[in-house]
């Protein structure tokens, strides 16, 4: 049953992200994104972490992906697609590059830590409870040093958009 | 699993939808009938007995209706958006403890039909989900009135769900859980132990059906329709069963939004005082004040919905987020003191 569920998130989630880079509509794109993260949160679901996978679901699809939706059908009033643009060298050489270190520390993990290697889930694993918890004791700095950026970034949007408009 | 209990979670979901779209008919009649009250006419009243037979009438205009697609559409989305607007309407409605745990042939049945440990979060997700629905029907009509009510039912949806939530993240704070069937069983006994009478959740609670009023794009807040200027908003281009996927899905979203401020703040479905009864009266009791507090929140909706004039787009942006929010961390913070310093608050 779990592998059958597993199969077809896979599925659904390789073909809406193949989706979302080779669609030339934007909007299409960003639908596809939003339809790949519900089916990301539904891995998480299947992993015994629901609660992360409700976050995922009523943060990142629900709200982030509106969003991005609303900016890309804002900016792309007009009717015709846009012309397909060639990468340039930069790109052609930082994208490969950051793909590969991704796939090596991908591949790492899955090569050291086998199923049969993984301690069990712990009492209570994947509740709200429980990861709150983790988050102000064993994580507390990390997820304070997560807010300070956020707040970077937050005040940085608003001092390019306040440039612009003076 | 057992093969019991998959007919027990079936049966609870074919009953909860059935009810739902029945009660979708039923409101719809309801509004008409109010609305023309208040508005000293009559409204539809020749279809069977008091005009109770009109939605049924109406559903039998809506499919003969030729399905019309534009031809400018972009129709795998343009076919697909009412789906999506009713689907999350009814997938919230999963959560929604609507009445105590029954004995059915000496077997324990929850009338849940999902208890989960993140429960509210299920419901806030799933409605989260429904305002896809409105901007792609708006982007994929390629009608000007259309892209207009899709771009403003998203800017909406963001400003009020961010109030919204956390008028609930206050109640979550004092209840200590995130289940629905623990915030109601909390609630047991008086009606003072309802989390409205609790003093500051009052203000959670007006926060909340303000901000659930904009969430389901009812008066004062059906800018995304805006029927003045908008034509009918994101569905102008529709037509038949699709015009009325989203009305039903803007009626099943009202009912959702009512439960959820039912349970979290008017005790779901307990009585709020105490009976001498127990066994299937005592149930059916709990069931009916459920109901009966579901109704009071539809009527309500229909009430403002004819009182009040619509907002105009830069008031809303400006309650939302000069309003509201400030409003909601202000109630946040207040509950967080009240829960630390443990004043009057009965966990």
């Amino acid at each position: 049953m779990d592998a059958f569920a597993f199969y077809v998130l896979a599925l659904l989630t390789v073909a809406s992200a193949l989706v979302v880079v080779t669609h030339r509509n934007p909007v299409v794109s960003a639908v596809a994104l939003a339809f790949n993260l519900v089916s990301i949160a539904g891995f998480y679901v299947l992993l015994g972490a629901q609660f992360i996978g409700l976050l995922q679901v009523l943060v990142y699809a629900g709200a982030i992906m509106v969003l991005i939706l609303f900016v890309i059908m804002l900016l792309n009033l007009a009717e015709e697609l846009p012309p397909v643009k060639v990468a340039g060298t930069f790109q052609r050489v930082l994208a490969p590059a950051a793909t590969l270190t991704f796939a090596v520390v991908l591949g790492r993990a899955l090569w050291r830590d086998t199923p049969a290697t993984l301690p069990p889930a712990s009492e209570g694993f994947g509740t709200a409870a429980v990861l709150g918890r983790e988050l102000f004791t064993r994580y507390y700095y990390p997820f304070e040093v997560i807010s300070l950026l956020l707040v970077v970034a937050m005040v940085g949007a608003v001092l390019l958009a306040k440039r612009k408009l003076t | 699993m057992d093969p019991v209990a998959i007919l027990i979670a079936f049966l609870k979901i074919f009953l909860v939808f059935n009810v739902l779209m029945g009660a979708v008919a039923f409101m719809t009649w309801v509004e008409r009938r109010v609305s023309g009250i208040i508005q000293y006419r009559l409204g539809p009243n020749r279809v069977g007995p008091w005009g109770l037979l009109q939605p049924i009438a109406d559903g039998i205009k809506f499919i003969q209706k030729k399905d019309i697609v534009p031809d400018d559409a972009y129709v795998p989305f343009y076919l697909m958006a009412p789906a999506l607007a009713v689907v999350p309407a009814l997938f919230a409605f999963v959560v929604i403890p609507f009445g105590p745990e029954v004995v059915l042939f000496g077997r324990k049945v929850p009338l849940v039909i999902l208890d989960m440990d993140g429960g509210l979060l299920w419901g806030f997700a799933a409605t989260a989900l429904g305002v896809y629905a409105l901007v792609l029907a708006g982007w994929a009509s390629r009608s000007k009135f259309s892209l207009m009510g899709g771009l403003r039912s998203s800017a909406q949806m963001i400003s009020y769900e961010l109030p919204l939530v956390l008028s609930i993240v206050a109640v979550v704070l004092m209840a200590g859980t995130l289940r629905p069937t623990e915030i109601v069983a909390q609630q047991a006994g008086w009606f003072w132990n309802w989390n409205v009478c609790k003093g500051i959740p009052f203000l959670g609670f007006l926060l909340f059906t303000i901000a659930g009023y904009a969430e389901t794009n009812r008066v004062p807040f059906d800018l995304p329709e805006a029927e003045g200027e908008l034509v009918a908003g994101y569905h102008t281009e529709y037509s038949g069963m699709r015009f009325a996927a989203f009305f039903m899905a803007e009626y099943v979203n009202m009912m959702t939004s009512s439960a959820l401020g039912v349970t979290l703040f008017l005790g779901g479905w307990q009585l709020g005082f105490p009976v001498a009864l127990e066994g299937w009266p005592l149930w059916a009791l709990q069931i009916g004040a459920f109901v009966a507090k579901v109704a009071f929140f539809q009527f309500l909706f229909v009430w403002v919905r004819w009182t009040l004039p619509r907002f105009r787009y830069d008031q809303l942006m400006n309650l939302g987020w000069k309003g509201l929010l400030p409003v909601s961390l202000v109630n946040l913070a207040a509950t967080a003191l009240l829960v630390t310093f443990d004043f009057n608050v009965t966990r």
